[in-house]
Formats: structure tokens, C-alpha cells, sequence
């Protein structure tokens, strides 16, 4: 087995790390993530029966307004994390860090102004044609606004993914460079990408295209509102949607998993190298993820049946790379390491746990026989919340701790609120799973009696989740004059 | 056991042994063991480990596909036509005869829908999406005869299609 230990650049210690800019990505993340946050206990506390609202239409914009918001802030914590990493390595611009952040700022202020104030409730999912057949829910125009603002946001993202791929093409000669096929291929030892810029290069490649079909749904929808004789292909359109949701939620993960390539090492003083099988996985990381979204799509009867197939199938390879690559490199690094459990490690341990374990559930629906008693059931949000709560919010955690403690590595403190967010964070999706088991429907307002207990002891969990949250987001924020003052 | 049941404790178990390997990795007392074996023995377990997932779990998932819904209509089939509107369901008969297939027609009138079919227990037996402009042919047997309910368990606006 080919091994090379990839090196940054010699004058990484000069790489313009755009800190200041890092910085409010990961202040606007926490609050936003905390708002996002409340909302979503709001839910649980109407479906508890615990919280009633004046109007039914209330509980689908909070809706609305968590899932999209939860997205976009998904994509901005990523991109802090994988932006202060990439650029020991690349030349990046921070141009484009301001420029996705301003269009990040319209874009939520559309989306809030369109879903709390004109009552578009249509989902983050806005479904042709839903946005223009409310039923009398919201008007045209709000359901516009909303989707302008969705484009915004996407538009920010496409941006970065474009710098950084620049970067990356001028570092080291290409995307195919980048992901290490010279090494993979061709048994090169030279300019062998390290794990962060093969991890970055395979968020580029996925996340460029299904911005652009999502961009091409967010234009299409808003021409069918305004000319609703311009007809649209309600299955087209729902594949884009989904070719885009999926992947962008995806690459977010795939860019805050930096951290853990990069910290690990550092704390345990055990290299993670860039071998031939790690190449190999991202590959088809890559690869896969582009072609598994229509496992979103089991239930569309119209669908092709061999992309569902491809849909199952290649969903549960797509694990491998997860639970066998990085998830397993993780633990090998940690293993025996002598490691002191503090709170920055603790989090990056659980966070491998979290995106492992919340595999599993989301391979269980994404096969046929179990989507056609699951699908949209709380089994949904449980699998997506397990890998988002406890794998991808505690890498973004992990990375404002270390930035909190001046990027020092040394071992401090206990892991104690590390410990319990994992038993809150478990419990509350543990309640979606079993859910999902009892058949709730995902995204019903009020709840029927017998499903309730599910959504108290979650509403419960949510609380704990909330005030940890809290205590993470406001160790970093303390630490913001110290952490500008090093940059 | 029902699909809801196998799936729950499938991943429940999985999730608990994923969860003991971390736990052993986290109250692992080692003193800063040399990487290089530990590196060896984690290499060797992630070969087995993959050829399980590729030998055995790949399997098991081709095999599953056998149980695809997407079949056309069985011969001699009970029809329902189903149409979805906001918010109701228009189903054209609403007696079927229990043992014998029955082939649902689903249509929608205006936005996408779901179309769940939900027994006596509140249990998910069987589902399919409406979408302007398709019809979907869900094809289920009603082994047990009884009340069932068709729920909609999409977001088709701030009211529920029951």
C-alpha cells in the first residue's frame, strides 16, 4: 500500500488565513444556528401539545425558516472550517468570503421577510408547484421573495466553491490533481494532496453542479409564479431540487470533516497520510454522492426504476468510505494515543461517531422495502439529525474551541459538556427514530395523543441540546478580542 | 415483525455496537503507544470490516431490491382511482376486498401529495407520492380485512390532506 505524507506548504505559516473573516462566519453560525435551534423546540413544543399556536400556518413558516435556515448556516460553519484549513496549502482570495457573506445577509433577510412576515410556509423543499398553489396560504409574491433569497444564498456558495477550485487548480494542477489521482493512478509521489485539499476538492466538485441545478429550479419556480402559463416538468424540477438539497447538505459535512484530518493529528502527534485506500474512498465519495440522490425519490412511482436502484445501492456503498476510511482512521489515531479527553477532543470523537452512527439509520430508508413505510415519516428528520446534531455541529464546535484557545491543541479542562450534549443530542433523535416506528408523519402540526411521548421526552432533550449549545457558541464568543488580536 | 420493527432495532443494534467500539476507544487507558502497530492491527480490522460490508451487506441489499413496489398492476387487480387535492383525498370506491391485490391509480389535482394507506393500529403499510400530471400505480394486498385510513404525510400547504 502506497503511502505519502502530505506536507502544507512551506509557508503555511504565512497563509492568509482570512481570520477576521472566519470569525463572523462562525459568530453568524452560532447565533443563527441558536435561533434555528429555538425554532425547532418550538416545533416539538407544539407537537408535544405542550405549545399551541394562534395559526396552523405559523408551525410551516417556523418550518420553513428552521430547515432552510439550518442549511444555510450548515454551509457557512463548513466553509469557515474548511477555509481556514485550505489555505496553509492554496492561495485563496478572501474576496469571495465577503461576497458569499453579503449574499448570505440578503438572502436571509428575503427568506425571513417572506416566510414570518408575507407567511410563505412552503418548506425548504418548495415544490413545483407549490410555491405558486398555496391554496390560499401565502401570495406569489412572498413565495418570490422567498425563493430570490434561496438563491442568494446558493449563489454565495457557488462562489466559494469557485475560488476555492481556482485555488486548488492553481496549487496543484487540477480538480484530478487535488482528489490525488496522480497518486491513486499513477503511483506519483509528488505534490501528494494532504487530506484537507483532497476533501476540499471533493466539495467543489459535488457542490458546483448541484448549486447550479438548484439555482436552475430557484429561476424556474419563479418564472412559473409569474407566468403560470410557462409550465414546468413537476419530476424535472423535484429531481433538481433534490440533486441539490442532498448534495449541498452532504458537502457540508465533507467540508467541516477538515477539522478532524487536521486536529487530530496535531493532538495525538500520529499523522493522518494521505494512502492510496484514502484516496480511493474519496473518489468514490465523490463519485457517489452525485448519482445517490434519487433514494429522496423512492415514493415518485414515475421515477426510472434503475436510478432507485442506484439509488439504494449505491447509497450503501457510500457509507463505506465513512465507516471504513474516516471513521475508522479516526479511531486508529485515537486509539491508545494517551490522549486527555478534554473538551475539544471529546467533540471531535464524537462528532466521527455522530456522521458513522447516522449512517446507519439513513441507509435503513434508503432502501425500497423499508422507504415505502418510512418515507416521510420522523424517521427522516431522526437520520438527518443524528449525522447534522451530533456529527456536524460538534466538528463546528470543535473548530470554535480551538480557535477560542488561540489554535493550541494542549489539553485543558474535562469533557463533561461534550458528554452530555452526546445523551441529549441521542435522546432527541433517538425520538424521531422511534417515530418514525410508530409511522408519525414528519411534518404534521398537531400530533395525534399517542405520539406525543415521543415528542415531549424530545422537546425535553431539544432543551438540553439548546443550553449546551449555548455554553460551546459562548466560549468562542468570549474569545473573539483575543483570537483578532492573533490574527 | 413489521418493516418499522425490523429497521428500528436493525439500527438501534448497529448504533449500539458502533457506540461500545467508541466507548472501548475513549476509556482506552494507553501511555502514547508507538502508532505503528496500532496503525497495523486498525488496518487489518478495516479490510475485514470491509469485505463484510462488500460480501455481506452488499448482498443483502441486492436482495432486498426484491421487494421493489414499482411492479405493474397484477392481473385481475382491484382498482381504486385515487385523486389528491387541496386537502382532501377522492378515492372511487372505498370497499375492496381483502386478499386480492388492489391497484391504486394516484393522481393529483393541483401540488404534490402523499398517499399513505395507514391500518387500524396507525401503522404505515404502504405509500406512494401524488404529482401533477403522473399517475402512480401503487400496488398493495390488504391481507387483513379492517378500516383503513389514507393520511397525507407531505407538505401540501399549512393544512393536511386526509
Amino acid at each position: 500500500m502506497a503511502e505519502a505524507l502530505a506536507q502544507g506548504r512551506p509557508d503555511a505559516a504565512a497563509a492568509d488565513r482570512a481570520t477576521p473573516w472566519v470569525v463572523i462566519y462562525l459568530v453568524t453560525t452560532g447565533v443563527v444556528l441558536l435561533l434555528m435551534m429555538l425554532l425547532g423546540l418550538l416545533m416539538r413544543l407544539v407537537q408535544s401539545g405542550w405549545l399551541a399556536l394562534d395559526h396552523p400556518a405559523l408551525f410551516y413558516q417556523i418550518m420553513t425558516v428552521h430547515g432552510t435556515g439550518m442549511v444555510g448556516i450548515a454551509a457557512l460553519g463548513g466553509v469557515a472550517v474548511m477555509w481556514h484549513f485550505l489555505a496553509s496549502y492554496v492561495t485563496l482570495h478572501r474576496a469571495a468570503l465577503g461576497i458569499n457573506f453579503v449574499l448570505f445577509l440578503i438572502g436571509v433577510v428575503a427568506i425571513l421577510w417572506a416566510d414570518f412576515i408575507s407567511g410563505f410556509g412552503g418548506a425548504w423543499t418548495f415544490l413545483y408547484p407549490l410555491p405558486a398553489l398555496s391554496g390560499g396560504a401565502w401570495e406569489s409574491g412572498s413565495a418570490a421573495l422567498h425563493l430570490w433569497g434561496l438563491l442568494a444564498v446558493g449563489v454565495g456558495v457557488l462562489v466559494i466553491c469557485l475560488e476555492v477550485g481556482r485555488a486548488i487548480i492553481v496549487g496543484y494542477g487540477g480538480l484530478g490533481r487535488g482528489l490525488g489521482w496522480h497518486v491513486l493512478f499513477a503511483g506519483s509521489t509528488q505534490n501528494v494532496p494532504p487530506p484537507t485539499v483532497v476533501a476540499s476538492t471533493m466539495v467543489v466538485i459535488v457542490t458546483t453542479p448541484a448549486l447550479i441545478a438548484g439555482a436552475a429550479s430557484l429561476v424556474m419556480s419563479p418564472v412559473n409564479l409569474y407566468f403560470p402559463d410557462v409550465a414546468i416538468n413537476p419530476l424535472m424540477i423535484k429531481n433538481l431540487i433534490y440533486f441539490f438539497g442532498h448534495t449541498i447538505i452532504n458537502a457540508t459535512i465533507y467540508m467541516a470533516v477538515v477539522v478532524v484530518y487536521e486536529l487530530l493529528p496535531r493532538i495525538t502527534g500520529r499523522p493522518w497520510k494521505t494512502t492510496k485506500v484514502f484516496l480511493a474512498a474519496w473518489t468514490l465519495s465523490t463519485t457517489m454522492v452525485l448519482v445517490i440522490y434519487p433514494h429522496h425519490l423512492m415514493m415518485d412511482f414515475a421515477m426510472p426504476t434503475w436510478a432507485l436502484v442506484i439509488g439504494q445501492v449505491f447509497s450503501y456503498m457510500n457509507a463505506f468510505p465513512v465507516l471504513v476510511v474516516t471513521g475508522l482512521g479516526a479511531l486508529a489515531i485515537l486509539n491508545r494515543s494517551g490522549v486527555r479527553w478534554d473538551l475539544l477532543v471529546t467533540l471531535l470523537l464524537i462528532s466521527m461517531f455522530g456522521w458513522m452512527a447516522g449512517v446507519i439509520p439513513a441507509v435503513v430508508d434508503a432502501t425500497i422495502a423499508v422507504n415505502s413505510v418510512m418515507h416521510n415519516t420522523m424517521w427522516v428528520p431522526g437520520h438527518f439529525h443524528f449525522y447534522l446534531l451530533l456529527g456536524l455541529l460538534p466538528m463546528i464546535f470543535a473548530f470554535m474551541i480551538y480557535l477560542a484557545r488561540g489554535e493550541d491543541v494542549a489539553p485543558r479542562g474535562g469533557d463533561m459538556a461534550a458528554v452530555l450534549y452526546l445523551i441529549f443530542g441521542l435522546t432527541f433523535t433517538g425520538m424521531f427514530l422511534l417515530g418514525g416506528w410508530a409511522s408519525v408523519p414528519r411534518r404534521w402540526a398537531v400530533h395525534l395523543s399517542e405520539w406525543m411521548v415521543y415528542d415531549r421526552i424530545a422537546t425535553i432533550a431539544a432543551a438540553g441540546v439548546i443550553v449546551l449549545t449555548t455554553i460551546f457558541i459562548a466560549m468562542f464568543l468570549a474569545r473573539i478580542p483575543r483570537i483578532l488580536r492573533g490574527a | 415483525m413489521t418493516v418499522q420493527t425490523q429497521s428500528l432495532l436493525f439500527s438501534f443494534a448497529a448504533i449500539l455496537v458502533l457506540a461500545v467500539v467508541f466507548l472501548r476507544v475513549r476509556l482506552q487507558r494507553g501511555d502514547g503507544e508507538d502508532y505503528g502497530p496500532v496503525q497495523g492491527r486498525a488496518y487489518r480490522i478495516r479490510a475485514v470490516f470491509f469485505w463484510v460490508l462488500i460480501l455481506v451487506g452488499l448482498p443483502i441489499s441486492l436482495w432486498l431490491l426484491r421487494a421493489m413496489p414499482y411492479a405493474s398492476a397484477a392481473a385481475g387487480a382491484q382498482v381504486v382511482n385515487a385523486t389528491g387535492a387541496q386537502w382532501y383525498w377522492d378515492l372511487d370506491r372505498e370497499e375492496v376486498e381483502a386478499g386480492k391485490p388492489v391497484t391504486f391509480n394516484v393522481a393529483s389535482t393541483d401540488v404534490n401529495h402523499g398517499f399513505g394507506v395507514y391500518d387500524a393500529n396507525g401503522q404505515l403499510v404502504a405509500q406512494v407520492q401524488a404529482m401533477p400530471g403522473y399517475i402512480n400505480r401503487l400496488t398493495h394486498t390488504f391481507d387483513a380485512p379492517g378500516t383503513y385510513r389514507v393520511l397525507c404525510p407531505n407538505i401540501a400547504g399549512w393544512r393536511i390532506t386526509t
